[in-house]
């Protein structure tokens, strides 16, 4: 269980904008009726979008309210889930995964960089800085390790160097282009592939 | 080698392009409505004959998970729920599914959907592949187009709806019932079974949970007949799956092979070998993190596939084979699967939420060399204490992969952990109970 507290300085208000509540009641629809409970956490996802990447307070008290289910629900899941972000953080959202495939492949080299490049402390949103970083748990993308997750991208086959170009950039205010940073095309194996032969480069 | 026209997955790396028409130049859709007029019947023995398990890391037969649903709709509606949480350590086989090869999913979707008569299917995709479930989102959409899901879908008289449901990063939620339980809005945490899901799962209705690699080979066993997908493999571990062999190989790779193929091969021909050369090989896990570990000298002869690694009390998992040489300390390694456990359980069972943490302290203590020997012993009876006295799986999970470690690795801890706890006296005051206490500030 990971320990996760929210903020200490809450916004006041809280509603969701017409396209993020246009969203929303495209996806209530998916659930049969009765059953909006079960859009809880695509509505949190919305909430945490419109909301620079965090989730206040405030808009679990809206949420509940949208579904008609108790707030306590809301915070539960709000609370249970570590992809929602209770306090906030950097526009660039860095995770950096060190479970064992990527720990064993060097993953350790990627957290020195972020730490020698944004923040000694992980979850730390220094001012005047644009993004933030933490250590999470495998990404799933263990045969491109090590890897790490900016946003919603990937970015994989890292070594120091390399994370250190991307966290210039980042910091600079550029989007790096995600993928695999050794040039491998996707899963397959960077030399010596041996299957699908006939199909490579059709 | 399994032949290049007898891989299910064409299009694993991406050569050809995941869209639909390029898809149906693979073979997708192209009679799907002949498939379907066989009747349920005909689809579910079929895959009772190929044998086919489920790839989500259980391997139970999937024929017969498709025969538990009740064989005609009651009051309730029946759902089908695909398992794409894929988040074990080591395991990235699903990913590549929902990008590349989306339209065997679809379809597979849609042809078990028939089977179990579900006219909703939720695909449940692990919030970090917010950007894949984008690209299968894109071709679900291209399929209701085309009018091959939907109102009569794919001409087959059936109707059917998918949807995708993303989850928020909780690795419990690939267990089934924790799943239904996210579905539904709540904290993942994992159900008592019996009622099974496939009687009372999704909003109380009858669902059938499968594993995205078992829905998206379906439509390929159908086309071929299960004869052909139980000619691969050996007997009650037929047909092929998809390893993901990563850490330390020269070339870690993604690769859809025969089951029962020979680790060695899996390792030096597809992953280029073991870096420093097969002798510098330490241990495998052949099946994901909770699967126990396989010293180097198994690895020599032991073959991939459920029952034989059954026999080496390991398991093949959601064979995601990591490979860790003699470079890395391997006290380390399994510290820090302990941690990723403990930082993954979902609080609901005691042993399993207090003994992901001592496992995890312990062995943490144990890679400094800072244990005494006695605690060697004792770090295997908390694994005894977690493992069957929690709802779900993940006791077990999270226990194996400390007792393979005890178990093979033994010597190593023992060499490595000489703290003895006895405090010695250097002040002999008789009536006092604490000594050791003035000890540390004499």
């Amino acid at each position: 269980m990971s320990l996760k507290r929210p903020a200490k300085d809450q916004p006041e208000n809280f509603e969701f904008n017409s396209s993020s509540l246009e969203a929303a009641n495209k996806i209530i629809s998916k659930y049969p009726e009765g059953k909006q409970k079960s859009a809880v956490m695509a509505l949190l996802y919305i909430a945490q979008r419109q909301n620079n990447n965090w989730i206040p307070l405030i808009a679990m008290k809206y949420i509940a309210k949208l579904l008609d289910m108790p707030y306590i629900k809301v915070y539960e899941v709000a609370t249970f889930y570590s992809m929602f972000n209770l306090s906030p953080v950097g526009k660039y959202f860095i995770q950096v995964c060190t479970t064992t495939p990527c720990m064993i492949r060097g993953a350790g080299k990627l957290v020195e960089a972020c730490k020698e490049k944004i923040s000694e402390n992980e979850s730390e949103l220094l001012p005047g800085k644009n993004c933030s970083w933490m250590e999470v748990e495998c990404l799933g993308a263990c045969v491109t390790a090590p890897m790490m997750q900016i946003n919603d991208d990937y970015y994989e086959d890292l070594d120091k160097e390399k994370t250190l170009e991307i966290l210039d950039k980042i910091l600079k205010d550029e989007t790096p282009k995600p993928g695999s940073y050794r040039g491998r095309v996707n899963n397959q194996p960077e030399n010596g592939r041996k299957t699908l032969m006939e199909l490579k480069n059709a | 080698m399994l032949k290049d026209q007898d891989r299910i997955f064409q299009n694993l790396y991406n050569d050809l392009g995941s869209d639909l028409t390029s898809s149906q130049k693979r073979g997708d859709w192209i009679n799907t409505k002949e498939i379907t007029n066989k009747g349920r019947d005909w689809i579910i023995n079929e895959i009772k004959d190929s044998q086919l398990r489920g790839r989500g890391g259980a391997g139970f037969p999937t024929g017969l998970k498709w025969s538990f649903a009740p064989k005609k709709v009651g009051s309730r509606p029946h759902y089908l729920v695909i398992n794409g949480d894929e988040s074990e350590p080591g395991t990235c086989k699903d990913r590549d599914i929902l990008r590349f090869e989306p339209h065997k999913l679809i379809e597979g979707c849609l042809i078990a959907s028939y089977a179990i008569q579900a006219h909703v299917c939720y695909i449940y995709i692990r919030g970090e592949y917010f950007v894949d479930g984008q690209k299968l989102q894109a071709a679900i959409d291209e399929a209701y187009e085309k009018k091959l899901i939907g109102k009569n879908s794919a001409g087959t008289g059936w109707d059917l709806d998918i949807y995708i449901h993303y989850g928020a990063g909780a690795y419990i939620c690939g267990e089934e019932t924790a799943l239904l339980e996210s579905i539904e809005g709540n904290k993942g945490q994992p159900r008592l079974k019996p009622p099974f899901p496939a009687l009372v799962g999704l909003y109380g209705c009858p669902t059938i949970i499968n594993n995205v690699e078992t829905i998206a080979v379906v439509p390929t066993i159908l086309r071929r007949g299960g004869k052909w997908f139980a000619s691969l493999g050996r007997e009650k571990n037929t047909g092929t799956k998809i390893f993901c062999i990563s850490g330390n190989v020269n070339n870690p790779c993604n690769v859809e092979e025969e089951m029962n193929i020979p680790l060695r091969e899996l390792i030096d021909i597809h992953a280029g070998g073991v870096i420093g050369g097969w002798d510098n090989l330490q241990a495998v896990i052949p099946g994901g993190s909770s699967m126990p570990l396989i010293p180097k000298e198994k690895c020599e002869t032991l073959t991939m596939d459920f029952d034989s690694l059954v026999a080496e009390k390991s398991g093949l998992g959601t064979a995601g084979v990591v490979v860790i040489n003699k470079d890395q300390d391997i006290i380390k390694c399994m510290a820090r699967i302990a941690r990723f456990y403990k930082h993954e359980s979902c609080g609901q069972c005691t042993p399993c939420r207090e003994g992901s943490g001592w496992m995890w302290r312990m062995l943490e203590r144990m890679a400094k060399g800072e244990a005494s020997k006695d605690e060697i012993d004792m770090l295997g009876d908390v694994t005894k204490q977690i493992e069957g006295h929690t709802i779900c799986a993940f006791g077990e999970g999270s226990s194996w992969p400390v007792q393979g470690l005890l178990r093979h690795f033994k010597d190593e801890i023992k060499k490595r952990n000489n703290f003895n706890p006895i405090v010695k006296e250097t002040q002999n005051i008789p009536y006092l109970v604490d000594q050791h206490l003035l000890d540390k500030n004499a």
